[in-house]
């Protein structure tokens, strides 16, 4: 069964795929992007890749309550992190007037 | 009365610490108040002590407070004895203690130090008592290394000069050499004898016959007496006291003249009946006393700082008193202890005066004519010079004669040295005398501002004056119709334990009426002849010096012992702390040991810090590929 098929026709593997995908191109986003709110969207990706795959283990195991529960957990602190993230992320442009990860660096020195 | 006798070394010790620790701030007052009571109330208790001791039939009181150390079969008891020896010597301490801390509130008056030099010389008073009372040989060790330390802190009493502190180190260090001796002779008499209270060693040592060859007990007495060198300078361990003279005045004559120097005989005439059981310590200690009363009294001719005289003269003393030992004369030795604690105090407080009076300066050249300005120190440095050169009827005359008698018998050629050395003596406390207080005055500077004494200083210098004169009522010579009756009364102590207490022959009757005679008119010869030659200041003495260009020099060197010591010992031991620094510390310590370890350490941290890059993606690529890789071992 190709990756395409799997997605096509449902099932475990197709979710999985999915859920590789994102979190390939969230670690993408943290890697290669200097941005830090880009670099944040990615690590959110990444986050979301594993709740896919949380789920879709759920699902395949026959309907889980707990993965659920524990999803919407999750979702929940995912959204504090990310208030909190931002937040950094702005008071850090105020005090630099950059967002540039590779120059905020000075813990090094 | 009994159970307050603890407080004999206790209150000086209270004293001690309260100066010590609020002198400062509670004024020369309290200083005065507290650091004369205490010694004085101990005085009393002492005479207190004395007395009940006397009242008993053995003349022999024990304290125990309890055990000390017990470990296996040695027990080691927490007490003091107080006999006819260690009571005698207690009242010595006390006494002359008392009077020197009364001289000192004059002569210190002036000094930042006050409360200091009283707390110091409080825990002198306290250590010293410990040494004399102590009924076993720890207890008396406490007190012979606290005796050292003292001497060592009034040394160094003037910090700030810098020949002082050296003084202060060199005493202390010399006296280590010698308290090993001691160490390893206590060791060895425990081995010996099973136990290390004084009074069962002497039980003990009772029953022992006296060794023939180099046996323990030779070993433990020789060792015992290298100790008691250091702590009484006498060759080769003399060199630290005449550089003690750095100290305050009153410090010499109360620790280094009249007290602390002489321990050691006090330690051999506690042991005595110990000591009489190694015939070859006896000798050596014979010889070594002989040869440094005259080795010290050559040098002190020619010196020309008063107290360096004194000082030499006092080793050459102690080394009087170590003669009489060794001649068996325990109670002839320990008499000149006693009369030389009376008479060199009082030589030491009367250069004090004069010092104080000249504003601190001690050179002899620069003194003369201070009769008539100084008379009570005058007449009292009179005494004192009478008894120290034998004059008959003072005490020294009695303790001198009764030492060279039993040299004598010992052996003719210990005579002789001891009556050249008496010779000598008479020499130099003439010249002394005749430099300082006859004559005219060479420096009229100082002369114009000199002035006697307070009452606190003169009264002390009177009250020895007497007792330098009168304490030869305990000990008029035999060979003079007297009784030597100290013998009689140290008998208990050093025969104490002995089955059967040996009498000396005493020869014919005649012969110490010669020998006393032939000395004391050699003495009275050489006196006068030092009186004669500084009469009229120091042309004739100079003039004579020219003619022996090399014995002067010579003695004016000290024998250049310092310098060989230099050379021979202290050379080679920097030579060798060099190459410890230089190599073992510098190079092989601190480098391979410390440095080396450290620059690998920085070495391996230059090399980690590479990989912190301070870059966000860079942590978060080497986290992602860590994790792949843990992935991959996982699911291989």
């Amino acid at each position: 069964m190709t990756g395409m098929d799997a997605i096509l026709h449902g099932g475990l593997q197709g979710y999985l795929v999915v859920a590789l995908l994102l979190f390939a191109i969230g670690l993408a986003a943290v890697l290669l992007r200097r941005t830090l709110l880009m670099q944040f969207m990615g690590v959110e990706l990444m986050l979301n890749a594993a709740n896919v795959a949380l789920l879709a283990f759920a699902r395949y195991r026959g309907g889980d309550l707990q993965a659920t529960v524990f999803y919407l957990f999750i979702i929940a602190v995912a959204a504090c992190e990310a208030a909190v993230g931002l937040a950094l992320i702005i008071g850090l442009y105020r005090h630099r007037d950059t967002t540039d990860s590779d120059r905020t660096a000075s813990l090094k020195q | 009365m009994n159970k307050y006798y603890w407080l004999i070394p206790i209150l000086p010790l209270l004293g001690s610490v309260f100066n010590g620790i609020l002198g400062r701030r509670a004024g020369k007052g309290a200083v005065t108040f507290v650091g004369l009571g205490t010694v004085l109330g101990s005085l009393v208790l002492a005479f207190s002590a004395f007395f009940a001791m006397k009242a008993l039939p053995d003349h022999r009181l024990v304290l125990n407070f309890g055990e000390w150390m017990g470990v296996g079969s040695m027990s080691v008891p927490f007490g003091f004895v107080i006999d006819t020896l260690s009571g005698t010597m207690m009242l010595v301490v006390a006494g002359i203690g008392f009077l020197i801390h009364v001289y000192s509130v004059g002569y210190m008056h002036d000094d930042e130090g006050y409360g200091r030099f009283f707390s110091y010389m409080n825990l002198f008073v306290f250590f010293m008592l410990t040494l004399v009372l102590g009924s076993s040989l720890p207890l008396m060790f406490v007190g012979w290394e606290g005796v050292g330390l003292c001497s060592y802190l009034l040394i160094g009493y003037y910090f700030e000069t810098d020949f002082a502190p050296d003084a202060g180190l060199k005493a202390f260090l010399m006296n280590r050499v010698g308290d090993l001796g001691v160490a390893i002779g206590m060791m060895v008499l425990f081995a010996a004898f099973g136990t290390l209270t004084v009074g069962d060693i002497l039980l003990r040592a009772g029953h022992l016959a006296p060794e023939a060859g180099f046996g323990i007990l030779t070993f433990a007495t020789l060792m015992l007496f290298v100790g008691a060198t250091g702590k009484s300078a006498q060759l080769p361990l003399y060199l630290w006291l005449p550089d003690a003279m750095a100290g305050p005045t009153p410090v010499s004559a109360l620790i280094h003249a009249a007290t602390m120097v002489t321990s050691g005989i006090y330690m051999i005439c506690r042991l005595a009946p110990v000591f009489t059981l190694a015939p070859i310590t006896m000798d050596v200690v014979a010889w070594v006393g002989a040869a440094t009363a005259l080795f010290a009294a050559t040098i002190g001719l020619v010196q020309r700082d008063i107290k360096k005289v004194l000082a030499y003269s006092t080793v050459s003393q102690l080394g009087y008193m170590f003669l009489g030992l060794g001649a068996s004369g325990f109670a002839a030795g320990f008499f000149h202890v006693f009369t030389h604690a009376w008479f060199k105090a009082l030589l030491f407080l009367g250069a004090g005066s004069v010092i104080h009076a000249m504003h601190h300066e001690q050179d002899l050249f620069k003194m003369g004519g201070l009769k008539a300005k100084m008379p009570l120190t005058f007449w009292t440095m009179l005494a004192a010079t009478l008894a120290i050169i034998g004059f008959p009827g003072t005490s020294g005359f009695a303790s001198k004669d009764e030492i060279l008698y039993l040299a004598y018998l010992k052996s003719p050629a210990l005579w002789v040295i001891g009556v050249v050395a008496a010779c000598c003596t008479a020499f130099y406390m003439l010249r002394l005398f005749t430099l300082a207080f006859l004559g005219e005055p060479r420096d009229h500077h100082a002369h114009d501002h000199a002035h006697e004494s307070p009452a606190s200083m003169t009264l002390p210098l009177v009250v020895l004056a007497v007792g330098s004169v009168l304490a030869v009522w305990l000990g008029w010579p035999k060979a003079f119709g007297g009784e030597f009756r100290i013998e009689e009364w140290l008998s208990s102590a050093v025969t104490y334990g002995q089955l059967h207490a040996a009498h000396g022959e005493h020869g014919s009757a005649q012969l110490p009426l010669i020998l006393a005679s032939v000395s004391t008119i050699l003495g009275l010869g050489f006196a006068f002849f030092g009186y004669l030659t500084y009469r009229n200041g120091l042309a004739v003495a100079e003039a004579r010096a020219a003619k022996f260009p090399v014995v002067h020099k010579v003695l004016l060197n000290k024998y250049y012992v310092d310098e060989g010591v230099e050379l021979v010992i202290l050379g080679p031991i920097r030579w060798f702390g060099n190459l410890l620094w230089k190599l073992f510390d510098v190079i092989i310590i601190d480098g391979v040991g410390v440095n080396l370890p450290g620059a690998l350490a920085r070495v391996f941290g230059d090399f980690t810090a590479l990989f912190q890059t301070g870059r966000v993606r860079n942590y978060a690529l080497s986290m992602a590929l860590g994790a792949a890789v843990l992935l991959y071992v996982f699911l291989k």
